[in-house]
């Protein structure tokens, strides 16, 4: 799709709340970038910002929104997806985006992910996979690798890993795209899909955690971790495309044709009314 | 001015849709789900939203997130839920987001009797989530009173700008009594900003001088962030600003604690020239109320009084009933809960006294008069 670019400068006059500056993230972290290609994807869209509202959970994902100048709900650790939910039933001309991290949507909060993904409600789910708890110093998350060191795995993390791309689809959500904070084009791409989809959409971004995840398990700085990702990730734009042991698949990997909650849920007010009035009230 | 045979808690729904509530996310749980049942087959034919979530955390969030949206939203459940819930009830009390949340309390502690009604939730309402804030609880204990104090909860809600609780229990929530329902009634809608959209002297946490800031509708134009971290009136965190912290953290008390009167919704039986008063609340003073009458025709001066409000208390109510009786008796169904509260405002000025059962009955007016016979 035709995307007008702004530049770095009038993109911050535009969205950013610069009395926030600096932002609480580690150099070389992941989620400014992530931000900054969603930021990027709204402008692109043409979106009215009084039209598009975020909310956020905890954790250093759950600053993200501080830091731009939109209507925004800072919640509870996990809850950022069900206050999106209520924000879209209540008005689903909004434009709700939920901002997460891997221990907010599929740790404390994967009830809520399941079940968002199985309405269908048309929220977008932009998920910061950085697979550690980062604000707490670094501690396991369910979507650190099996095998991998974190301060509460000093000797290997011996549970199993969350896809959370898979675990969307198993639920029914009806976009689901993952990209990385080094395939930033193609994220903001993938964004910017996710929020004209008319349904729960999920893209996940792999994101670098330098300061835990890089140090604790020696990769390196951001930008050996963002190599990484150049070299591990393949472009299938499938779920159920075979890659090799290790490869990380990106793009648009999948897409259903469902009803969407809110349209579902205008049928049954419709259907309420009539009987309604059927009964003489 | 119709009247009509109804269930408590339907009632409750009734109310909260005459309060103009559009918005209900709620979880199965006995005994409070005849709200929820009510509320899925009345709200779409107001053109208003029933979610059933995938749990109790779920059901107080997505409140949440439709009240920011700008309609009046209402939750309801149980002990069990209350206490999953209330992470996220101090959540919307630093948010200032409107919201009701309605507690059928049954016996507790944890799955305890669900099918039979306790008061134990008193202190729960109060202190049940971390941290201190202002609190507002309002108990019925009869069906009108369900649908009344419903609607005064939700413009409560709305004019302070926090969760406000319904405290009911299965007793009260469950008998059907017929209530005539009032051709009008107040319904109070929150404050919105004086300001237009993009002005820049708009900040989102500004209180006015009763305590309560404005609030903007999400997708209005104002661009404010909802903050459940400390914060300034702007909505920046104050993370180490002890001077923001201090004037918020005082606020959200002050804000309920400075209108206590206009909050305190109360009813009395024979108090005038009572010897000595029955203090009480919910079913609980259904059975006191019959206590009064048996101990008037048996020559003793009892009186009766009946306590919508719970929180904040009604403090000046006890200070004044203090220096007129003889005793009190505190008639409730836990261990001791807001006789603790009555005795702090009675301040050894007259013996307060209890009278509580938790296991499932309720208090019966025998009962609770021999307890008066026995305290005098």
């Amino acid at each position: 799709m035709p995307v007008h670019v702004l530049h770095a400068n009038e993109l911050k006059e535009k969205y950013v709340l610069t009395r926030n500056l600096p932002t609480i993230w580690c150099a070389g972290c992941g989620i400014g970038t992530v931000l900054g290609a969603a930021v990027r994807a709204i402008d692109g869209l043409g979106l009215d910002k009084k039209d598009v509202v975020f909310t956020i959970g905890i954790g250093c994902s759950g600053y993200s929104s501080r830091y731009v100048n939109f209507d925004a709900a800072h919640t509870t650790h996990g809850r950022a997806l069900t206050t999106a939910t209520g924000l879209k039933l209540a008005n689903p001309k909004l434009t709700v985006i939920t901002l997460t991290g891997d221990g907010d949507c599929v740790g404390i909060g994967g009830n809520h992910f399941i079940h968002a993904a199985r309405r269908n409600i048309d929220v977008t789910a932009i998920l910061f996979n950085n697979s550690i708890y980062g604000m707490t110093g670094g501690q396991y998350s369910p979507a650190t690798p099996t095998g991998a060191l974190s301060t509460t795995s000093p000797y290997g993390m011996v549970e199993g890993t969350i896809d959370p791309c898979e675990l969307a689809r198993a639920a029914g959500a009806t976009y689901i795209a993952r990209s990385t904070t080094y395939h930033v084009q193609l994220l903001r791409q993938l964004i910017a899909k996710a929020i004209t989809h008319k349904g729960f959409s999920l893209v996940e971004a792999i994101a670098q955690c330098p300061n835990q995840f890089g140090r604790l398990n020696k990769i390196g700085a951001a930008p050996e971790m963002m190599r990484q990702y150049k070299r591990e990730a393949v472009r299938v734009d499938s779920l159920d495309a075979e890659v090799p042991p290790g490869k990380i698949k990106i793009g648009e990997l999948y897409k259903a044709d469902r009803p969407e909650y809110t349209k579902m849920y205008a049928k049954v007010r419709e259907e309420a009314k009539r009987r309604a009035a059927a009964r003489g009230q | 001015m119709t009247k009509v045979l109804m269930q408590g808690n339907e009632a409750i729904a009734e109310g909260a849709i005459r309060a103009g509530v559009r918005f209900f996310a709620g979880y199965p749980i006995t005994p409070a789900t005849e709200i929820a049942e009510r509320m899925a087959s009345r709200l779409p034919e107001v053109d208003g939203t029933f979610i059933q979530m995938e749990d109790e955390i779920a059901s107080v969030t997505t409140c949440v997130g439709a009240s920011l949206a700008g309609v009046k939203a209402m939750t309801a459940s149980s002990g069990p839920g209350i206490s999953l819930k209330q992470e996220n009830i101090g959540m919307a009390a630093m948010h200032e987001c409107p919201l009701v949340v309605v507690d059928v309390m049954r016996v507790g502690p944890a799955t305890g009797m669900a099918t039979l009604p306790a008061q134990q939730d008193i202190q729960q309402a109060r202190w049940g989530s971390h941290g201190d804030r202002g609190v507002i609880a309002l108990c019925p204990s009869s069906v009108a009173e369900c649908y009344d104090l419903t609607i005064k909860a939700v413009n409560l809600s709305e004019k302070y700008r926090l969760p406000v609780m319904l405290l009911t229990d299965a007793e009260v929530g469950h008998m059907r009594e017929a209530i005539a329902i009032p051709e009008r009634v107040e319904v109070v809608e929150r404050r919105r900003p004086d300001v237009p959209p993009g002005d820049p002297s708009f900040q989102p946490y500004a209180a006015k001088p009763d305590g309560v800031p404005p609030m903007a509708d999400f997708g209005a134009g104002y661009l404010w962030h909802a903050e459940a971290s400390t914060h300034n009136v702007r909505s920046d965190l104050a993370s180490t600003d002890h001077k923001s912290a201090d004037f918020l953290h005082r606020r959200l008390i002050d804000k309920v604690e400075k209108h206590v009167r206009e909050m305190t919704f109360y009813s009395t039986r024979r108090l005038d020239d009572a010897e000595v008063a029955v203090v009480s609340y919910g079913v609980s003073a259904r059975g006191s109320a019959g206590a009064v009458e048996l101990a008037r025709a048996q020559g003793l001066k009892a009186g009766l009084l009946n306590l919508n409000t719970i929180w904040p208390f009604p403090a000046h109510l006890i200070e004044d009933l203090a220096g007129r009786v003889r005793a009190i008796l505190v008639a409730e169904l836990n261990a001791g809960q807001l006789v603790r509260e009555v005795r702090l405002a009675a301040n050894g000025r007259v013996p307060v006294h209890h009278v509580g059962r938790f296991d499932g009955l309720i208090l019966t007016p025998t009962e609770v008069l021999a307890r008066l016979r026995e305290v005098l």
